[in-house]
């Protein structure tokens, strides 16, 4: 199991736009990867690739999260989430 | 237009010749179709509808969407039934979280219609995307439909239910749009068929002869030399009568400025609360009204407080449960039930207008007695508002109007609502519309009564016409010949109402006034006033 913390990036928190671009980028890997607010217990995580979890999640500009997955490849997939997290993508 | 999909039966379950393993297979394919309709459609869009369509795409093969519809499934539940569950769970669970997300409950059950669609087999509900222009036609459309529905598409409108008080008319006449409502049996036609809709004369020809043709392209001319408005409303003989746009907004009111109009006769403020699960802050308000304000230096912008209710729900405002809601809580009557609302917007309007130099009125909605009148004015002195009035819609208040203006500065007419309650005829109602026009000679007897109430107080107290009655060029003339001080209408129609109007001396106008009201019927009244006004076919009005 690789996890991996980000600080959310965009201003308006992972709604909207940058919810939207987050569950895509997740959708497109090979691997399943959940996403918690960080002191979430584990099991309480969501389904990263899904938009309307990721809005449930309601997860504010400032706030930390924590990223779960397994398999192959798992470390450099969270790696570059973590990079999607920390951008501003609304300002784009 | 498809129709909007209907429920599937509760309870609905999976065929004995489908496997659950089999149906999960299809939804999938079914929502992978649906999201790649729309990721294709946000290619073409741009500003905010692309974002929107885009979060759309992805909502419609979302993992926690179809997980929870599969899981339904392999319970026994059909496709159908099992995404029309999951989606409402889940817009529930959106709805729950208030604020932005709950706004978003909406495009979860969107996603679902169309999946349900896609599973049927039939066209996907909502306006149809097309490349070319169209004449739409469709059951009736909804006041959602107005943000996809593109006027550089859309010729014409025509609609098998609906009255010409119904949302598709009140946007045709917005849009400037010919369209005819209430012509059963519309939704035979083929997709495809070439149709003339002669908005005037209320009819439809399928496959139009070359006069029809040649109608239609005359049209499209006058349509674009009447479009500018410019100066001041006045009959023949310069009696003035101020023409002011109804606005919903400060984009509404930027384009009414530029259209010529000589102020704001309605801001209709429920567009800043429509589509809110909580009322919007006083910051909120502020920036909405003061937008509107802006466009208008040292004009009038007349404010209608919150008209919540009946056909305009709005969650934190209206009991659903009311059996009668035309006659229930709304308008001026939620103070009742929700007090402090109406305060603070009052509050919000009155810091709008201090930074501006609109000459700012607020009047409120359904007023019905003398006494709800002076509660308001008080309300509107409590908060710094100097010219409170009310809008006329309730007959009673019609009826009352001598002593109803005895505590308020002005009084504004809402035909429409006026009209529906005159007639105790539903606006919505398709069968009723014969009886719902502001042409009926009841309706007219009201809106004199208002006036001479008006003049028997004494002090010269304007009254005006704000709905949709001041928009048409002839019912204008009477109604100016009724008395009545301004007209205030839909921006598009301020150009055709000038025109017409300028054509009239007072004298004139009174005396068509009188042959309208005393006519047997609205078809009567409104044919005989058109037989005397031959400048109506001269501008193809």
């Amino acid at each position: 199991m690789s996890e991996r913390t980000a600080t959310i990036a965009s201003r308006v928190g992972l709604h909207a736009r940058p919810a939207a671009i987050f569950a895509e980028a997740v959708g497109a890997l090979p691997i399943e990867v959940t996403i918690a607010l960080e002191g979430d217990p584990a099991e309480d995580a969501m389904d990263a690739s899904s938009i309307l979890s990721l809005m449930s999640l309601g997860a504010a500009n400032g706030q930390v999260v924590v990223l779960r997955a397994e398999g192959d490849g798992a470390d450099e997939a969270l790696a570059g989430l973590v990079k999607i997290l920390e951008t501003d993508l609304d300002a784009e | 237009m498809p129709k909007a999909v209907s429920e599937p039966p509760a309870g609905e379950k999976l065929a004995s010749s489908t496997t659950a393993e089999d149906a999960a297979v299809t939804l999938r394919a079914a929502a992978k179709a649906v999201q790649a309709e729309l990721k294709q459609r946000s290619v073409s869009a741009t500003g905010a509808g692309k974002s929107v369509l885009e979060a759309t795409a992805l909502m419609a093969a979302d993992p926690m969407l179809i997980k929870g519809a599969v899981k339904l499934i392999n319970t026994g539940a059909s496709a159908e039934r099992a995404i029309w569950d999951s989606a409402a769970s889940v817009a529930e669970m959106l709805h729950n979280l208030g604020g932005y997300m709950a706004e978003r409950s909406t495009d979860v059950l969107d996603v679902r219609s169309r999946i349900v669609a896609e599973l049927r087999g039939v066209p996907a509900p909502g306006i149809p995307a097309a490349d070319e222009p169209f004449i739409l036609v469709a059951d009736d459309l909804a006041p959602a439909d107005t943000a996809t529905l593109n006027p550089a598409l859309v010729l014409a409108l025509v609609t098998s239910g609906g009255g010409p008080q119904s949302h598709t008319a009140i946007i045709a006449r917005a849009l400037g749009l010919p369209a005819v409502v209430a012509a059963a049996g519309v939704e035979d036609i083929a997709d495809g068929t070439s149709v003339f809709v002669d908005g005037a004369a209320g009819s439809i020809s399928v496959d139009p002869d070359a006069d029809q043709v040649a109608a239609a392209e005359a049209w499209a001319t006058t349509a674009a030399t009447l479009s500018v408005f410019s100066g001041e409303g006045s009959t023949a003989d310069g009696h003035l009568v101020p023409l002011l746009a109804n606005v919903g907004g400060a984009a509404d009111a930027v384009k009414a400025a530029a259209a010529g109009a000589q102020g704001v006769g309605l801001l209709r403020t429920e567009f800043c609360f429509l589509d809110r699960d909580e009322e919007p802050t006083l910051d909120e308000q502020v920036t909405a009204y003061k937008g509107v304000f802006d466009a208008f230096p040292g004009k009038k912008v007349v404010v209608r407080t919150l008209d919540a209710g009946a056909d305009k729900p709005l969650p934190f405002l209206t009991d659903a449960s009311e059996p009668n809601p035309a006659l229930g809580v709304r308008g001026y009557r939620t103070d009742f039930t929700s007090p402090g609302v109406l305060t603070r917007q009052l509050a919000a309007i009155a810091t709008a207008a201090e930074g501006t130099e609109a000459d700012v009125w607020v009047m409120a909605p359904m007023i019905s007695t003398a006494e709800e009148a002076a509660d308001f004015a008080a309300m509107c002195r409590e908060a710094g508002l100097k010219t409170p009035g009310v809008m006329v819609e309730v007959p009673s208040a019609a009826l009352t109007s001598e002593t109803i203006l005895g505590s308020v500065d002005f009084a504004s007419l809402g035909t429409n609502d006026l009209t529906q309650y005159a007639m105790a005829a539903d606006r919505q109602l398709g069968p009723l519309a014969a009886l719902n026009t502001p042409w009926q000679p009841a309706v007219l007897r009201l809106i004199q009564l208002t006036v001479a109430g008006s003049v028997a107080e004494g002090n010269n107290k304007p009254v005006g016409v704000c709905g949709e009655a001041a928009a048409d060029p002839a019912l204008a003339v009477v109604l100016v010949g009724l008395g009545v001080n301004t007209l205030s209408m839909t921006a598009r129609a301020l150009s055709a109402v000038a025109a017409v109007l300028a054509t009239v001396p007072l004298a004139e106008a009174q005396r068509l006034a009188a042959v309208a009201l005393a006519a047997p019927s609205a078809t009567e009244a409104r044919d005989r006033v058109r037989a005397e006004l031959p400048v109506l076919e001269e501008m193809g009005l």
